[in-house]
């Protein structure tokens, strides 16, 4: 909200924030509208420009920020914030539905029935226009996973919980230790996200993939340098120090590139495409290889081409001489 | 937007807010500082302009036509401008903040939190950190729940679903080497496991279609008038897009599987014998021969599909695929 073309829209939150805020300290109002307290102030002269028609002093609106507080008076025609705009009711409408499709999650005794009592408050809020086009939008979400209860424990009672993680990649059940931290839902799958003693690093644990979880008798204390993993721009994201591979796939074999996160994606004609991407370890390359089977190819390394090549033999070879 | 530009549309939106009768265009100019200067042609452009820019950000101006005077005139509603009163519980505060990042990208994530701070500028406290009551009964204030909306389609597509707009887009289907051209007549938007699907009536086809928005190719191009798509009553979105709730017909597949490998097909088996050469011999079940293929052949040299013979075929068509 720095930018000056939503400078107006903020100034018109900005008046009745601080009429309702009386007192107000410069620094949380900063805060609260994402700009540093320089542009703060920077707004708080705009606005002490302005007022009623005739502009005298006694029209114009009256800021002071002495010492830090905000004061603000004659400002009564523009007290009140305009109204949620259809995009900005529907954001939070459909949110909270997605909220409320995650009962297990968002619930707990009190933010069940919370829910519905929001949603019918924004709604006559933000009149009917809004409340259609939310109708218009759904989200899925994954059934609550059956370690959720035990992990939910672990994370009330700040208890060390002891996995068994299925990590498909290399489909083997490892044991994990981990310090819980957070519940993460992210595009309608939930996650643990906690300091594996294991990594020695934060993880995320896909919830379906926990076989078993015990809440063990030790107190949860994750290292300082914990911190929470920024989910923003996706749950699964390669090293950079990761191998690159190279990959061409028919139009059959296209769901490489919407699966997974590419470096490099170019069409190549006819609906194939040569794909890019960053390999977590070489098994995952082979299976995903072998998956493809006559959609797609590695192309580089050449090494890895000639490990799927052999691969595929060997499990030909089982269908040559049995059966 | 320049510093005076700005004052100046606060100055009017004030102006308009206070006058009780509409105000012509002229009077208009005489009350709000910084049109002054400028001659009338100039002048007219500006407030045209002006008035633009205030309808965009959401300002209702209401143009009332007298019938006695040449010159509309123009103010603002208090009652259409104002937030309604809404005060909000501490429990439904923690929510609607929880609910206000959910959206991780530019549009949306934006429309949502100027809708917080509108409500917190309108008194609403939702300022509680997200271990508020939700974060407490999930335990230590932790839960953070992210829906994306990473395809470049995707705002266009939210654009035409609110303004009932059709729309016209280049799309690719599910392993098709072709892209066509299709025109739709969009119903919503559905999100599953992270990917988005447009649900509509397809013009082309003379269907109802589903459409996954990461196979649009190019722009989306909204065509005729806003308002002109009827949503069907009681539509069900998701049953559109597809998610049966009870799996289709299952098939079972027997597969043998070598000792000490495969966990995760293990986990998957409706059961396991165990064998005594060295592999185990496990029940699939499954709907869709390929799809298991896919997964079979994935598994190397561990697994051995040995029925149904569709299913094998698949998985050595798709191993001698991987040697070509």
């Amino acid at each position: 909200m720095s930018g000056s073309a939503d400078r107006l829209p903020r100034l018109l939150a900005l008046v009745p924030y601080l009429m309702s805020h009386p007192g107000a300290q410069v620094d949380e109002v900063a805060a609260v509208f994402g700009l540093s307290e320089k542009q703060l102030i920077d707004d708080l002269q705009l606005v002490w420009m302005c007022g009623l028609p005739g502009h005298t002093p006694g029209d114009l609106i009256d800021v002071s920020w002495d010492g830090g507080e905000i004061l603000i008076d004659n400002a009564d025609t523009i007290a009140r914030p305009l109204r949620l705009g259809i995009d900005e009711a529907s954001a939070l409408l459909v949110a909270l539905r997605v909220l409320s499709a995650t009962p297990e999650l968002a619930a707990g005794e009190g933010a069940s029935d919370a829910l519905p009592r929001v949603m019918a408050k924004l709604e006559r809020a933000a009149g009917e226009g809004a409340a259609t086009v939310s109708s218009q939008v759904a989200v899925d979400v994954d059934a609550a996973p059956d370690a959720l209860p035990r992990v939910r424990e672990g994370l009330t009672r700040g208890r060390r919980l002891s996995l068994r993680y299925y990590v498909p990649g290399r489909d083997e059940v490892t044991p994990r230790e981990v310090d819980p931290m957070r519940v993460v839902v992210v595009d309608g799958r939930a996650y643990l996200e906690g300091w594996c003693y294991r990594a020695e690093a934060m993880r995320l644990f896909r919830l379906d993939r926990v076989l078993g979880v015990d809440v063990l008798d030790v107190p949860a204390d994750p290292p300082a340098e914990a911190e929470p993993i920024d989910v923003t721009r996706g749950v699964f994201r390669p090293s950079p120090t990761d191998e690159l591979v190279e990959l061409e796939v028919s139009a059959a074999g296209r769901w490489v590139a919407e699966y997974y996160p590419c470096e490099e994606v170019t069409e190549l004609g006819e609906g194939r495409l040569r794909v890019t991407l960053r390999a977590r370890d070489e098994d995952w390359i082979l299976k995903l290889a072998l998956r493809l089977g006559d959609t797609g190819r590695v192309v580089s390394p050449p090494e890895m081409a000639e490990t799927v090549r052999q691969e595929a033999e060997r499990a030909l070879a089982r269908y040559a001489h049995q059966s | 937007m320049s510093r005076r530009k700005t004052e100046r549309l606060l100055n009017l939106v004030i102006c308009l807010l206070a006058t009780g009768r509409p105000l012509s265009a002229e009077q208009i100019r005489q009350a709000v500082p910084g049109y002054d200067r400028d001659g009338d042609e100039a002048f007219q452009r500006m407030f045209e302009r002006d008035k633009n820019e205030l309808r965009e950000i959401g300002i209702p101006i209401d143009v009332v036509r007298d019938p006695w005077e040449d010159e509309p005139g123009y103010r603002i509603e208090r009652e259409s401008y104002e937030l309604p009163e809404i005060t909000l519980e501490p429990d439904e505060a923690a929510v609607l903040g929880l609910a206000a990042q959910v959206w991780q990208r530019a549009s949306l994530a934006e429309a949502a939190s100027g809708a917080l701070l509108k409500l917190r500028a309108g008194g609403v406290a939702t300022d509680q950190p997200v271990g508020g009551s939700i974060g407490a009964s999930i335990g230590g204030g932790a839960l953070e729940l992210r829906v994306d909306t990473r395809d470049p389609a995707f705002p266009a597509l939210w654009n035409a679903v609110r303004d009932r707009r059709v729309v016209r887009f280049d799309y690719r289907g599910a392993g098709s080497e072709s892209v066509r051209s299709r025109t739709v007549e969009p119903w919503g938007v559905v999100s599953r496991r992270g990917r988005w699907y447009l649900a509509g009536y397809d013009r082309d086809r003379e269907a109802p279609r589903a459409f996954r928005v990461s196979r649009i190719t190019g722009q989306v191009t909204a065509v005729g008038k806003a308002g002109a798509v009827e949503v069907p009553e009681g539509l069900d979105l998701r049953a559109m897009v597809g998610f049966p709730d009870e799996p289709a017909d299952e098939r079972v597949a027997v597969v043998r599987v070598r000792q000490g490998a495969c966990e995760g097909l293990r986990r998957l088996a409706r059961a396991v014998h165990p064998g005594t050469d060295g592999w185990d011999e496990a029940e699939l079940a499954f709907t869709d021969p390929e799809r298991l293929a896919g997964w079979m052949a994935s598994l190397g040299a561990d697994v051995e599909v040995v029925e149904p013979p569709d299913a094998r075929e698949a998985v050595i068509r798709r191993l001698k695929g991987a040697i070509a």
